[in-house]
């Protein structure tokens, strides 16, 4: 991988200097030119991975980040990109895997990606009103109307938040519990029988 | 008899034009016996061709990535089992070396040996499955009963070394959760001379078999350039006759000291798909037996990573401060640092990769998830159009996906 030539050829690129593979920072605007130069003079031929991510240290809300692999050089590369208002070109012109990469992230964090053939949610239903791996999106779920109407109508059921009490699910690091162990029916005990 | 009129082709193609009608919608799935899972097709069909295949996932996702962001590293490892849950014990691995990348974590080779063992253990037990319901969906039934056998032999041995037969959980970030066990290696080593007995029968069974051969060759060849194109990886991108294998390409766990070799196919089609995997087999019988006989000694878990790995259980119950580190270590997880690192490990379906973004601590900022089957799924709408309805059987067959990891 010559990184000096992906930045002398994109003055906007900027090396993040990434510890397990070459990464750089790539503007939206050059993004598919510069996979297109990885692809052809560089010989990076596999997109592994494209996936969202929502930043809370960078100048967007969202970006992209792309590893591509070279089949022939036995390296990866990491391109990211910033999410300029929510929107990233697609790069799945130059590599029709990235059709289904690009519906997942627009699925789980809204990112639109200009361009894509097919801007179809791909994981979660058509009509699934938000974006679940947003950071604001509670992990339990929000209330929403089950996507096929006439279920709806029959059953009267709506899609329900899981419930979370009882189960250690969620730990997040350094923030204890102060409540004292408990059980998780607490309705019986040794005065009062189950019914 | 007197001939009045002498029909031409024209006039046949004439008429079946005036024949045409409208073309047929049908779902295929979500629960169909050749879907392998919860996927369904959404199938446009011109008499019993195909013209377009729409595939729609997603009656399997559980937010694992969302899960992730919300657990300490070591709590999401059961999670891992639950994508490719035909080869957990693989993806505790890949998950593991992710972590440990991103920590700057060097495992004892003892450890690296047992994960490798593991691993291919995996790779044996998935592909037995793959093919034998593969042949099923082709119509051989009889070959499921060969390598359900020996299948269940694996989940003999894995529930000795794991616990569990089905979700192992073995690996935590530095180490797996315990040593192997007095005796098992003897008992692997005799579980790869019955194996390969059980794969020269199958090979007997279905190689030169007739019924297979006219299901499976020539049917939805996947060029180089397609395979490539879509990010296929394992054994569908080599079938298409890309010789790229991460386990000799990218080593990872000491794999290079090993001597294998990596099948490739030529043609692409369904039919080479299945001697790939076949052949692969083979070649992890032979990793297996390698290591065997090279299981080197010492520790099996890495003993200086005293913010990753919990401690001995004696010393916990017997030490202040292995308890203490015990007690953190279980509620805070292991202390990761900040970074990013992306990892694909060569799985029986194919790369799976994990990209883990740390913020430092004990949770992942952002866990993402790169699925094989995932991508092998994503060519469905190139390659199924102008195969035969009943070809969706062998071509599923042949990608060998498993849903648990494509909706996550």
């Amino acid at each position: 991988m010559d990184a000096a030539a992906l930045a002398s050829r994109f003055p906007a690129t900027q090396d993040l200097a990434g510890k397990d593979m070459p990464t750089f920072r790539v503007a939206g605007s050059d993004l598919l030119a510069a996979v297109a130069y990885l692809r052809d003079a560089q010989g990076f031929d596999l997109l592994a991975d494209l996936c969202g991510v929502e930043w809370k240290d960078r100048p967007t809300r969202f970006g992209v980040v792309l590893h591509l692999l070279s089949t022939t050089h036995k390296e990866y590369v990491r391109l990211h990109v910033d999410a300029v208002d929510d929107r990233v070109p697609s790069v799945s012109s130059l590599h029709p895997g990235a059709n289904w990469h690009e519906r997942e992230a627009y699925d789980m964090f809204g990112i639109v990606f200009e361009g894509h053939p097919d801007p179809r949610r791909i994981l979660m239903w058509e009509s699934y009103p938000y974006h679940p791996l947003r950071k604001d999106f509670p992990l339990a779920g929000i209330e929403v109307e089950l996507p096929a109407a006439d279920v709806a109508e029959v059953t009267g059921k709506k899609v329900v938040p899981a419930p979370m009490m009882g189960g250690p699910f969620v730990s997040h690091g350094g923030k204890l519990s102060e409540g004292e162990p408990t059980a998780l029916d607490q309705s019986w005990n040794e005065q009062h029988p189950k019914a | 008899m007197k001939i009045t009129k002498e029909i031409s082709l024209g006039d046949v193609a004439a008429r079946s034009e005036e024949l045409r009608g409208e073309n047929m919608t049908l779902n295929m799935g979500p629960s169909h016996p050749a879907t392998h899972g919860v996927l369904r097709l959404s199938l446009e069909l011109d008499g019993d061709k195909v013209v377009k295949c729409d595939p729609v996932i997603g009656y399997l996702h559980r937010g694992d990535e969302k899960i992730a962001e919300n657990m300490t590293y070591n709590q999401f490892v059961p999670y891992t089992d639950r994508l490719d849950y035909l080869a957990p014990l693989a993806n505790n691995v890949a998950y593991a070396i992710a972590v440990e990348k991103l920590a700057g974590l060097k495992l004892p080779p003892r450890c690296e040996a047992i994960r490798v063992l593991t691993c291919e253990m995996a790779r044996i037990s998935s592909h037995l499955l793959g093919i034998g319901v593969y042949a099923m969906d082709t119509g051989a039934w009889t070959v499921f009963m060969y390598t359900f056998n020996e299948r269940e032999r694996l989940y003999t041995l894995f529930e000795e070394l794991t616990g569990a037969r089905f979700t192992t959980s073995y690996t935590r970030v530095g180490g797996v959760t315990r040593d192997l066990p007095e005796g098992w290696l003897a008992k692997v080593a005799a579980f790869c001379d019955g194996v390969e007995r059980t794969i020269d029968e199958v090979d007997k069974l279905l190689t030169r078999n007739g019924i297979f051969l006219e299901r499976t060759e020539g049917i939805a060849p996947i060029s180089k350039e397609m395979a490539l194109a879509y990010g296929l990886t394992g054994p569908n991108l080599r079938a298409s006759g890309v010789p790229f294998d991460l386990r000799k390409d990218k080593p990872y766990s000491g794999y290079e000291q090993y001597d294998f070799d990596v099948p490739v196919g030529v043609k692409g089609d369904c039919f080479d798909r299945y001697l790939v995997r076949m052949e692969e087999l083979r070649q992890s019988v032979r990793i297996i037996r390698q290591v065997v006989k090279t299981m080197p000694g010492g520790a099996w878990y890495a003993e200086d990573a005293k913010k990753i790995f919990l401690p001995p259980k004696a010393k916990v119950l017997t030490k202040m401060e292995e308890l203490i580190q015990n007690f953190m270590l279980v509620t805070e997880g292991p202390q990761i640092p900040a970074g990013e690192v992306y990892f694909e490990a060569e799985n029986p379906k194919g790369a799976l990769g994990f990209y883990v973004v740390s913020h430092g601590g004990g949770v992942p900022y952002r866990l993402r998830i790169r699925g094989p089957s995932f991508v092998s799924l994503s060519i469905l709408p190139a390659v199924v159009p102008g195969n035969f309805l009943t070809d969706i059987a062998s071509i599923l067959g042949s990608l060998d996906f498993v849903m648990g990891e494509c909706d996550r």
